[in-house]
Order: structure tokens, then sequence, then C-alpha cells
């Protein structure tokens, strides 16, 4: 393997989460628009289910289901699944959570006419 | 038969009939009250039913759909999981009998969602407690989480915004807490509680799995709104309306405090945590840090139900510094603490629901007529706050007692300051509330104009006194009852690998 590869092989997934962890943290804090805090929110949980799955990635690896005529190739050519399944369930989680988040926001645009923190703590005294 | 389903019943329960509430709420709204108290009530039941089975055949291990794992969903139903499972349903039960009782105008017109989403809350808390392995305990932190999101800014205004900022905080903890999910996943290759405890020990990688550790401790303790993760706390109790805040602040902590007991003690094995080790001392300094900000906060509060978010940080202080000091009797004193606390801030929360219903307001100054207009609902507000402030023989004293015996035991005499310095802010803060609730203001006292005089009797209707009533009881009950829950069901279920 050549050393990008290696890297990315090893311990590349690690630094890749934690650089795009760092950027939506930065996000979340440095940003008074809630908008943009959500957007933060969103960039971090990417990153962690990009990194769960960076670890059943795997080169030239094929599904894991035996076929009924026989024939199935060696358990070293079968990629691991079960990060798939776990990150299908994550990626529901982190739907669901923007969803009813983008709803407060809709809410609270209505009724305060802004999506700047301070504006809208503003209108709320 | 039934007794074999119990652990996946405490979840299906109250999942199912939250699905059913709307249904219901929009063919016979009348009915939406009864059905929602009724499965609450049934939860609890059933967990009582598990806690029983538990202590006579020992652990249940559950396989949903008759999958053993590694393939399918384990769901376990142990000593302490049966203990916090009795306390979260009790509580909530009461809780939503309350809030069937509660004639709130605001949510008049949204009661089958409300309902609905206090059921789903009720399922993902019960859920995270039988959950068996840790990716399922994320999915059902998150639907408690999410379902409480949107119950908290059902009310609207600035419930919208301390709810905006609850998803945003709350979600970031369980990501945290999946990233070191995903640390103890790639060590082990697997995500069940049993499987990692035999693994982890053995997997030579400690900077790995204290990061693990540490990533997930940071994100269940912002759940737990342990000090300085309590960001979001405050406003949420506050803003939110008073049958939700009420159901809300008294099980939610505790669960994720118990995830985390479970993820030190259950998974990585006491010997991370025991010794001395950083994890340990550095969750006994933020417990410690924790008591003491959220007591001092706690004073400045003008607003009862603010005032208890604050005393919640400081009360889930004690819980963390349990963990931290991670002896027997500490990590009981904490787990007695989880039952005590639930009770009190249930109760003190009852009657700051009531007392915004009946008296206008749940500001310090609303309180003034309550001792002559509410005399039941005061007896349960000075009966949480003597177990508040630890007076024997009401339940707090008896966790705070065990937690100071474990900090003394180890000689660690700073910690056992703060326990005790603690109760002395507890006494300060509660006698402000029993003060503006319980005495007369002197007539002579110009800043303080005189209260109305024969104020008419205020009383809440039976559905919102019987579950104050009972959870007064219920303080003293487990005070009474405490050398028993400790010698039967704690301090065994703490001994079992290690915890």
């Amino acid at each position: 393997m050549t050393g990008a590869a290696a890297w990315l092989a090893g311990v590349g997934p690690y630094w890749i989460a934690i650089l795009l962890l760092a950027l939506g943290l930065y996000a979340m804090i440095a940003h008074g628009n809630l908008m943009k805090k959500l957007i933060g929110l969103n960039i971090l949980q990417t990153a962690v289910i990009l990194f769960f799955l960076s670890a059943s990635a795997k080169w030239r690896a094929t599904l894991p289901i035996v076929p009924a005529a026989g024939g199935a190739a060696p358990p070293s050519a079968y990629a691991n699944p079960l990060p798939h399944a776990l990150m299908l369930t994550a990626i529901v989680v982190m739907v669901a959570t923007l969803g009813v988040a983008l709803a407060l926001l809709v809410r609270l645009y209505r009724r305060y006419g802004s999506f700047e923190e301070d504006v809208i703590l503003g209108r709320m005294e | 038969m039934i007794r074999d389903h119990l652990p996946v019943l405490l979840v299906v329960v109250p999942l199912l009939a939250a699905i059913l509430t709307p249904l219901v709420a929009a063919a016979a709204p009348r009915a939406v009250r009864g059905l929602t108290a009724g499965t609450a009530v049934a939860t609890a039941l059933l967990a009582l039913a598990g806690a029983a089975r538990v202590l006579e055949a020992g652990t249940q291990r559950y396989h949903v759909g008759g999958w053993a794992p590694p393939w399918g969903i384990e769901l376990v139903l142990d000593p302490l999981g049966a203990f916090v499972a009795v306390v979260v349903t009790g509580v909530t039960a009461c809780g939503l009998v309350y809030a069937a009782g509660f004639d709130d105008p605001r949510l008049a017109d949204r009661q089958g969602a409300t309902a609905a989403l206090l059921l789903l809350v009720l399922a993902g808390l019960t859920g995270m407690v039988v959950a068996g392995d840790l990716f399922n305990l994320f999915v059902f932190l998150e639907v408690a989480s999410l379902a409480s999101y949107a119950v908290i800014a059902v009310a609207g205004g600035p419930a919208l915004l301390a709810a905006f900022r609850y998803v945003v905080l709350g979600s970031l903890g369980a990501s945290l807490y999946l990233l070191g999910v995903a640390y103890l996943y790639f060590l082990t290759g697997t995500l069940n509680v049993a499987d990692l405890a035999e693994r982890v020990p053995g997997a030579d990688a400690p900077r790995l799995v204290a990061t693990a550790a540490g990533l997930m401790a940071i994100g269940l303790g912002i759940k737990m709104g342990v000090f300085p993760l309590h960001g979001w706390l405050p406003d949420v109790y506050t803003h939110a309306p008073a049958p939700v805040a009420a159901l809300l602040a008294p099980v939610a902590g505790k669960v994720a405090a118990y995830a985390l007991a479970r993820v030190l003690f259950s998974v990585l094995g006491a010997g991370i945590v025991v010794d001395r080790s950083f994890l340990a001392l550095a969750l006994a300094w933020l417990g410690a840090a924790s008591i003491l900000a959220g007591g001092v906060l706690a004073l400045r509060q003008t607003d009862l139900r603010r005032l208890l978010a604050y005393s919640s940080v400081s009360q889930m202080g004690y819980i963390v510094l349990g963990l931290g000091l991670a002896d027997a009797t500490s990590l009981a004193g904490a787990y007695l603490h989880v039952l005590n606390h639930a009770l009190m801030k249930a109760c003190l929360f009852f009657v700051a629901g009531a007392a915004a219903l009946r008296l206008g307001g749940a500001r310090l100054a609303d309180l003034r007529t309550m001792h002559r207009r509410m005399p039941l609902t005061t007896l349960c507000l000075v009966v949480a706050a003597l177990s508040m402030i630890g007076v024997p023989p009401a339940g707090g004293f008896f966790s705070k007692w065990y937690l100071l015996l474990g900090a003394l035991g180890q000689e660690r005499w700073a910690l056992a300051a703060v326990i005790l310095a603690g109760g002395l802010l507890a006494v300060a803060y509660m006698f402000r509330v029993l003060e503006h609730a319980c005495l007369e203001p002197r007539a002579d006292e110009d800043h303080h104009p005189p209260a109305p005089r024969g104020g008419r009797w205020a009383e809440a209707g039976p559905a919102m006194l019987a579950p104050m009533l009972l959870l007064s009881a219920g303080i003293v009950a487990a005070g009474l009852g405490n050398a028993w829950i400790v010698s039967a069901v704690l301090l065994p279920g703490v001994a079992v690998g290690g915890r």
C-alpha cells in the first residue's frame, strides 16, 4: 500500500473525524445564527457517521450473502454489514433531529421574525 | 407466560400506547387522559413485576424475536436496572396521573400530541434501562430526547428557544456518545455490554478506552445536566409546560446517569475507574463542582421552577460524585440518590405546577398565601424540602449519608466537605422557598405588601393532589426502608460486575 492508502487504513479516519468534529463544534459555538448552529451540528453528526463507516470500508469486498446454490466466498471476502446497518439507524435519528430542530426554527421565526439568537432574546423581553 | 416477556413489555406497552394516543385523541378526546395515565400505571406495575422476578430468579435476558446476540437485540433486566426501571416508571406514572388532572389551557388543543410524546419519552427511558447493547442505548436515548424536545416546545414562546438550545446541545451529547461507542466497537468488534465487559480489559489500548470513556461521559453528562454542561437545563424546566417539566425533570437525567454508570462499571470494568484514575478523579471533582455551582446558582433564583432546575444540577452532582468515588458504599449511595432525588424533585415540580395553576405563578413571591390556601400542597413541599436538605427520616438524608461514608472511608476529606456544604446550600435555598410558602409576612416589612387576607381555598384537584401525597409518602418510606433497599437490592447489584 502507498503512504496515503496506509494512512487512510490506519489512523487517517480518526484525524478526519476529529477535523470535521472541530469544524462542526466551531460553527455551533461561533455563530449567533440558530440556522448556522444547526448546520454545525449536522456537520458534527455526519463526522461521527463517516467515522463509523470508515471502519467497515473494505477494498474489493462483497455483500455478506451466501448464494442458495452454494459456492460461498471465503469469509475474508465479505464486508462487515453491521456498521452499515447501525449507521442507517443513526442517519434516521439524525434526520429526525434535523426535522424537530427545523420545525422549532420555523415556529421561532414566525413568532420572533429572526434566526439571530440575540434578536430573539431581545424580542422576548 | 407474561413474566418471560417483561423486559420487552416495558418498552412495547408505552410505545404502542404512544402510537394509539393520537388516534384516540381524534376519535374520543376525553379518553386520552385515562389512556395515558393508565398506560403509565400499567408500565410501572410491569416494572414492579420485573423487579420481583429479578430479585427471585436473577438477571433476566430477553432476545427480541428469538434472535440470540450478537445477531439479535438483547434486552437485559438486572437488579440495578430493575431498580432504576421501578423508579422511572413509578415517578412517571405519578407524573402522568398529575398531568391528566392538570387543566392547562395552553395544552388543551394539543392534548393528544402531548400525551403521545410523553409516552414516547417513557418508552425511550425504559428502553435505555433494558438495552443490552450500547447502540440500542443510543437509539432509545434519542427516542426519549427527541420526544422531550418536541413536548417542551408545545408551550410556544420562550420554550421554543429553550427547546432549540436543548436540541443542539443534546444532539451534540448523543453524537459524542456515539463516537465513544465507535471507538469501543473498533477496538473489540462488539457492542453487547456483556461481551464488551469480557473483551475491553483484555484489549491492550488504555488510551483508546480512556478516550472512549471520556467521550461517552461528556455526552451523557450533557443529558444529565451536570455543571458545566447544564446550559440548556434551567430554561427548559422553567419554560416547559408545568406538567411536562414535572415529568421530565425528575427522571430524564437519572436514566442518563444510570447509562453512564453502566458504561463505566459494566462495560469498561471497575479497573478503569477505581484507584483514583484520571477518569474517577475527573468524575468526582466534576460532581463536587456541580454540587457547589448548582447550589450557589439556586440561591439567586426568584422563580421556584428555575430554583428547582439549578437544584437539580446540584443534586445530579451527588450522583456523579458517587460514581467517581467508585466504591460499593458510594455507588449504593449514588443509586439511592437516583431514587430519592427522583421522588423529591417530582414532588417539588408538582408543587410548583400546582402553584402556577392555582396561585397565578411560580415565582417565590406568588407562594405567599400558599400555606393558608393550599395546606396539603404545602405539606408536600415541606416533606420534599426536608428530603432535599437531608433531614432524617426523609430519604435524601440517607443517600447523602452513604456518599459521605464512602468519601470518609477513602479519607477524601475535601469531597466529604463538599457533600456537607451541598447540604448547607440546600438548607439556604430551600428555606427561602419555605419562608415564602409557610410564613406570614410581617406587617411592618414595607417592601412586602400585606398578603391578601382570607384568600379562598385553592387546593388543586384530587388527580393532582394524590400523586403529590403519594410521592411525599414515598420520600418518607424510601428513608425508613433505606436499609432494606441498600442491602437487598443495591449492594448485591453493585457487587456483581463491580458496579
